[in-house]
């Protein structure tokens, strides 16, 4: 490429040379010079490419196409009034995923058909969320987040309810469409629902402080 | 014959003619150092480099047995604790040293702060120190992954939904955080490769810069109060404190780092063998849900801050914060390059590190027993005082019970005991009146949420009957609504000017 047989005509043998040519040759190979740092750069910016693909193919791809849906049971399986955890296998997965393929979700049956499927993950930082039945709270272990039953924000550092999985109902099987871990940054968006969910409830009473009751 | 001593003088020259590494080794061993930079107070910098070779050592050997992949890993790291000879004392070891890493080179930075190293002519020394700094707390986080337990698991989930709020892009980075749509196989390797290749890779490279600027630019004095640093002079001065009444680092000052080095191996090794390898703890089943995930000692200050930030506060912290943080210790050494090195003469410098070094260290106590969280067995496992339910009517015992069964122990403690995310509830009738316990339990509010739906109007009249007993250890005298006692006041009274605890009505 840098023209191997050019050197071998060039001048070189003139040992005491006159100023010109000397400039002459050493401008012309620094001209090759740059070129070639040139031709480098260019071929580390196409092989960048690839390399970038590849690091960030997971990032390239869009939200929807890691999702589907998910049977969770029958219908008659969750009992009306009640909360239940359930486990499912994520849709997309890899061979070396093992246990951490699975996804636990809590499935709350209101009555007949109607659900609410909210994620494990808490809306906070995404720690999971447990149920407690008696004092009807999802309560989250890591920094105190609280929500009520309908997954609404209780109390907590959380700015928002529970995330809520899409449902359907399809002969008498649940199914909900899953596929990601869920956080503000698909939820929020994808669930039409206002970022801040403070329960109205509260704003006569509440203020943010951790005064005592 | 060759004398043994001979043929070694013999075997260096024929290395030394053809590596020629020698000569500038013994130069720059020998180096002159000011005599008072022979200092115990100067051998952090040195046990943070020993550290990091035993980090890669035992690095090394972990490899050849840990498995990084998402279903393997965990089993992985059960054998080398416990099948594997000796595996769980390099497993210590290699945890160990990893939280003396992280503590010597806090030291060491604290100390270059304190004694001005940082300014001129040693500025990108500093710059590339607060690159080794993030690049240790890199390692720090990314080997707490590979440690492929619920903590990792659910720490990840962290560190995804802390992404997560970035804002546009959030959601794509997630991705290519996790390696794809859930924490799994992708993940674990994602950090494999971010924990063995790329942050060591540029830890050796920024270390060995790091050093190559201590032997250019000589080790700071110690700080004198009133010896100026000075573009125009320091120079001068130094060489002339090196060259008219320096040492040769090599032995005067290096018995010391070697000393120093040789009893922190010793302390990560004694912490090994006494206290065994950290973790793992639970497999990283993210359908056993029973867990209280929790970040390494290095990370619970951030665990703490998230817990107490307000809501509305908490996205532009955890963006701008760190940035602000970063910037401001880069720019240290270029804004304050020149000047007092003495502490003495550098109030804010000293005022500074007590704040940080405080504040830093009350995140983290308040991390290790996270008082925000609620207990979560703590309503079906802990005990109700006895005294709490002597001589009490069946109403009153019926709220103890309804009580524990409402969860209301999670958060608020008795006798010492349960959650401390609500106030303790042992004394509750000094401070509330019937009406606002009713109120707060059904309405909720400052942090509870509310118990309307989940109370029965008879649950509610006996768990505050229960609650109006709960008057302290000694007896304190019920709260009263103030403005009762004055609608029944009588003529003969004077108008309390203060609610004070009047006697039952």
């Amino acid at each position: 490429m840098t023209t191997p047989h050019e050197p071998a005509g060039a001048p070189s043998p003139v040992p005491a040379a006159p100023p010109e040519p000397q400039a002459q040759v050493h401008s012309r190979r620094a001209f090759l010079f740059k070129l070639s740092v040139a031709l480098n750069g260019a071929v580390g910016a196409v092989l960048a490419v690839p390399m970038l693909g590849y690091i960030l193919g997971p990032a390239l791809k869009r939200d929807e196409k890691y999702k589907s849906w998910v049977p969770l049971g029958t219908v008659s399986d969750f009992p009306e009034g009640e909360t239940r955890l359930v486990d499912f296998v994520n849709p997309v997965r890899t061979n070396s995923d093992g246990m951490t393929a699975k996804v636990a979700c809590w499935v709350r049956r209101i009555q007949g058909d109607q659900f609410q499927v909210f994620a494990i993950n808490c809306a906070h930082l995404g720690c999971p969320v447990r149920w407690f039945a008696q004092s009807r709270l999802f309560m989250c272990p890591c920094h105190g987040g609280a929500y009520y039953e309908d997954g609404s924000r209780a109390s907590g550092p959380p700015e928002r309810g529970l995330f809520e999985y899409q449902y359907s109902i399809v002969n008498g099987k649940l199914m909900i469409h899953a596929g990601q871990m869920p956080t503000l940054s698909n939820e929020a968006c994808n669930q039409k629902k206002p970022l801040i969910q403070i329960e109205p409830q509260q704003q006569d009473t509440a203020t943010d402080g951790r005064a005592e009751g | 014959m060759i004398p043994l001593k001979d043929s070694a003088a013999g075997l260096y020259d024929w290395l030394e003619r053809r590596l020629g590494l020698g000569k500038p080794a013994i130069e720059a061993a020998e180096h002159p150092i000011p005599r008072s930079s022979a200092s115990w107070m100067y051998v952090f910098g040195s046990a943070a480099t020993v550290l990091l070779v035993l980090q890669v050592v035992t690095g090394i050997l972990l490899a050849l047995t840990y498995t990084p992949s998402a279903d393997e890993a965990w089993g992985s790291l059960q054998l080398l604790n416990h099948d594997i000879t000796l595996g769980w004392l390099i497993r210590a070891i290699h945890g160990w040293g990893s939280d003396f890493m992280v503590a010597i080179v806090l030291i060491h930075m604290v100390q270059v702060f304190m004694f001005g190293a940082y300014k001129y002519p040693r500025e990108l020394t500093w710059i590339l120190g607060v690159f080794l700094l993030l690049m240790t707390l890199g390692m720090a986080f990314t080997g707490q992954v590979l440690r492929f337990d619920q903590d990792a698991y659910w720490g990840l989930g962290i560190g995804a939904s802390i992404t997560s709020r970035v804002p546009f892009i959030g959601g794509p980075m997630v991705h290519a955080l996790l390696g794809g749509p859930i924490i799994g196989a992708q993940t674990l390797s994602r950090f494999f490769a971010l924990h063995v290749f790329v942050i060591p890779g540029l830890l050796l490279a920024f270390a060995g810069l790091h050093i190559l600027m201590v032997l250019r630019l000589g080790v700071n004095e110690w700080p004198m109060p009133g010896r100026i640093v000075s573009k125009a002079t320091y120079d001068r001065e130094y060489h002339e404190l090196t060259e008219k009444d320096g040492v040769p680092f090599l032995p005067d000052a290096a018995w010391k780092d070697a000393v120093f080095a040789a009893a922190i191996l010793l302390s990560v090794l004694a912490c090994a063998l006494i206290l065994g390898p950290i973790g793992p703890g639970g497999q990283p089943d993210p359908t056993i849900i029973q867990t209280a995930p929790k970040p390494d000692f290095a990370f619970l200050w951030i665990y703490a801050v998230l817990a107490y930030l307000p809501a509305d506060l908490e996205t532009p912290f955890l963006f701008i914060a760190p940035v602000v943080a970063i910037v401001a210790m880069l720019a240290l050494p270029l804004i304050a390059g020149e000047g007092e090195k003495h502490w003495s003469r550098r109030p804010i410098a000293v005022l500074m590190v007590a704040v940080i070094g405080v504040a830093l260290g009350t995140f983290t106590h308040l991390g290790t027993y996270v008082p925000w969280s609620p207990v979560m067995e703590a309503w079906s496992g802990e005990v109700t005082p006895a005294a709490y339910l002597k001589d009490r009517t069946p109403l009153e015992r019926q709220g103890a019970i309804v009580l524990q069964n409402k969860q209301c122990r999670n958060c608020h403690a008795l006798g010492g005991v349960g959650g401390q995310r609500g106030p303790a509830l042992d004394a509750i009738a000094v401070r509330m009146t019937e009406d606002q316990m009713i109120r707060q339990v059904l309405q909720g509010g400052g942090n509870m949420p509310a118990y309307g739906k989940a109370l029965s109007p008879a649950e509610t009249r006996a768990l505050v009957a229960f609650l109006k007993t709960l008057r302290g250890p000694d007896n304190g005298a019920p709260a009263t609504d103030a403005s009762r006692s004055l609608t029944q006041i009588t003529p003969t009274e004077k108008p309390a000017t203060a609610p004070a605890p009047a006697e039952a009505h």
